[in-house]
């Protein structure tokens, strides 16, 4: 039996996203004995978020400089909790900041590293690890030897851990932030200069546009700016996370007048994202595999395409809709706002 | 402004509009025989690089690549004509399947091994995951070899400040950039899609680069990568078929009414 660690960030209120909770159903899933590791600024709220959790120790490195996401300061209080906790197994969410530190803490450690994990369970007899290969067009199952094996789960795989908050009793870990450790210093965020939020990773339905919006339509012209009034309509009403098609997003990167607000980062597929929403519905596009492959992980599909035998047509929607986009959006839109 | 010395880390993968399919080992089906490129956000990482060296004169660009010779002496003939880089050339398997601790530790040794590089003005770059293991964890564990621990990943702009210190946009949740200053080399930077074009091709640079390249492909030395403790239990491609209802001859109404309901579904 393993020996676990859930090894989770604070958000800025102290608190544990979404990400953390569906790592730590995926650790208590194991069935081994449970050591909670948090880092943060501070982390009292999030280990009373999980006082129910059943983990027989919860520790904890917190202060003013875990606060930013930052390698080196992240990196020692990862490495910190690990080594205190003496897990066999290290299990994480798959968010930016520990995906960025955790590998160069496994080799501090001497372990292993497996990211992008879909699933982690035993199998005859051995723990093994499920994860997609080759931007997600095989997924194979893997097991090691190695201790500590440190495993970065996906988000999206299982349900969130939820029960009731109570009074935990954290111990504290010591870790002495030496001055190099802060050479890096985080000044915030920022949006991509397409100005507006298009990206919802929690949203219920991913908006997928293909590079059809841009093409001549029936009437011979072009008409970017109506596609952009209507996707962004439609994001705006419906809360929609939108993805692009990787020619839409070229075509964007490529300086042609088309859609304004589509970046590099709403590409799904093999050299974009793979996000993971219960819905999907796809505009324009013809499903070739390198685009279907950033669909996935969508639960429900539905696509609309003047193309009858388009890539949707061979079993990769739910329901194809032979019909002009932005006719069908235009009515969309209209109920949503109705 | 400081000259910087750019080791750039990157392998080839198969081309993405070939099939792969899976064989026991595991490797891929035909493997030597399918289209190589380099690994695309290596590549954004470096075009990053060459564009950062010919913005800071004196820098220099390396390329370290982990790849089977014949393969790696195929794409170079298409990559050297990017952008000014000397190669390092390891000789080994570049499958996804191979482990990223290994693989790291025999990047770190070509690094290591690199004359003349100045490791206080060092930026290790390289792509945030390659498109075959998809692991995003090589970058770190070649930067922890090599004593580096000011690391940034899905990047996708760096600015040289006035200072000298780096200003870093990563990509974090959200679509949103996180902005970072690091206060000077050496750092770690692995790359997402950038904000460059690929460079058109230049025979010239193509000229100078295979010069150099054919003598570092000979001496490549070879790196095998044993995969200890490793095992794969199963490698299967995705067979998930959907049976598809199309709809067709249903005015767009009609469709935007089923759509509104279908997305108001619990």
């Amino acid at each position: 039996m393993e020996s676990i660690l859930l090894l989770a960030h604070t958000e800025p209120d102290g608190s544990l996203a979404k990400p953390a909770l569906e790592a730590l159903t995926a650790a208590l899933s194991l069935g081994g004995s449970l050591t909670i590791g948090l880092a943060g600024a501070s982390v009292e709220p999030a280990a009373n978020q999980i006082a129910a959790a059943g983990a027989t120790r919860i520790l904890a490195v917190a202060g003013d400089a875990f606060a930013a996401p930052r390698y080196a300061t992240d990196a020692a209080a990862a490495e910190a909790l690990c080594r205190a906790s003496g897990a066999s197994l290290v299990v994480a969410p798959s968010t930016s900041r520990w995906s960025r530190a955790l590998p160069g803490v496994a080799y501090r450690l001497g372990g292993r590293v497996d990211t992008h994990a879909t699933a982690l369970a035993e199998q005859n007899g051995v723990l093994a690890v499920t994860r997609w290969f080759y931007r997600q067009r095989m997924e194979a199952v893997l097991t090691r030897t190695a201790r500590p094996w440190m495993v970065l789960l996906d988000g999206g795989c299982v349900p969130p851990w939820s029960g009731a908050a109570g009074v935990a009793a954290v111990e504290p870990v010591a870790v002495e932030v030496a001055a190099a450790a802060t050479r890096t210093t985080v000044s915030g965020t920022r949006s991509p200069e397409a100005g507006e939020q298009t990206i919802r990773p929690d949203a219920k339905l991913l908006f997928v546009a293909g590079a059809g919006w841009t093409k001549k339509q029936s009437d011979g012209a072009v008409h970017s700016a109506d596609a952009e009034t209507l996707i962004l309509g439609f994001l705006r009403a419906s809360q929609a996370s939108l993805g692009g098609s990787k020619s839409l997003v070229d075509l964007s990167g490529e300086g042609e007048a088309v859609l304004r607000f589509m970046t590099h980062m709403n590409q799904i597929g093999q050299t974009g994202a793979t996000p993971r929403h219960p819905k999907g519905l796809s505009t324009c596009c013809h499903g070739e595999e390198p685009h279907a492959v950033g669909w996935r992980f969508i639960g429900e599909r539905r696509a609309i395409n003047l193309d009858p035998n388009c890539g949707w047509a061979r079993g990769k929607a739910d329901v194809l809709y032979v019909a002009d986009a932005f006719a069908v959006m235009r009515e969309v839109n209209q109920l949503l706002a109705g | 402004m400081t000259p910087v010395h750019i080791v750039v880390c990157g392998s080839i993968v198969p081309d993405p509009l070939q099939t792969l399919e899976p064989i026991p080992g595991p490797a891929l089906k035909n493997e030597m025989m399918l289209p190589a490129v380099l690994d695309p956000w290596a590549g954004h990482a470096l075009f990053e690089a060459a564009h950062l060296a010919q913005k800071l004169p004196g820098s220099k660009v390396w390329l370290v690549s982990l790849a089977p010779k014949a393969k790696l002496q195929q794409v170079m003939m298409t990559v050297a004509q990017k952008v000014p880089f000397e190669l390092v050339a390891l000789d080994g398997r570049a499958s996804g399947f191979t482990d990223s601790f290994e693989t790291a530790a025999a990047l770190a040794g070509a690094v290591s091994g690199i004359a003349g590089l100045d490791r206080q003005r060092l930026l290790l770059f390289g792509g945030w995951e390659s498109a075959s293991r998809g692991a995003g964890s090589t970058l770190q564990m070649v930067g922890e070899r090599l004593g580096i621990t000011e690391q940034f990943q899905g990047v996708d702009q760096l600015t040289v400040l006035a200072d000298g210190a780096l200003e870093i946009l990563e990509r974090i949740e959200g679509g949103k950039h996180q902005v970072s200053v690091c206060a000077a080399p050496p750092a770690v930077l692995g790359w997402a899609t950038g904000h460059l074009p690929e460079p058109r091709n230049n025979p010239q640079v193509g000229m100078v680069n295979m010069r150099a390249v054919m003598p570092a492909l000979q001496r490549g030395k070879p790196a095998p990568i044993a995969n200890a403790g490793l095992a794969f239990l199963s490698v299967n491609l995705p067979r998930q078929q959907r049976e598809t209802r199309v709809v067709k001859d249903l005015p767009a109404d009609a469709i935007a009414r089923e759509i509104v309901a279908w997305m108001r579904e619990e």
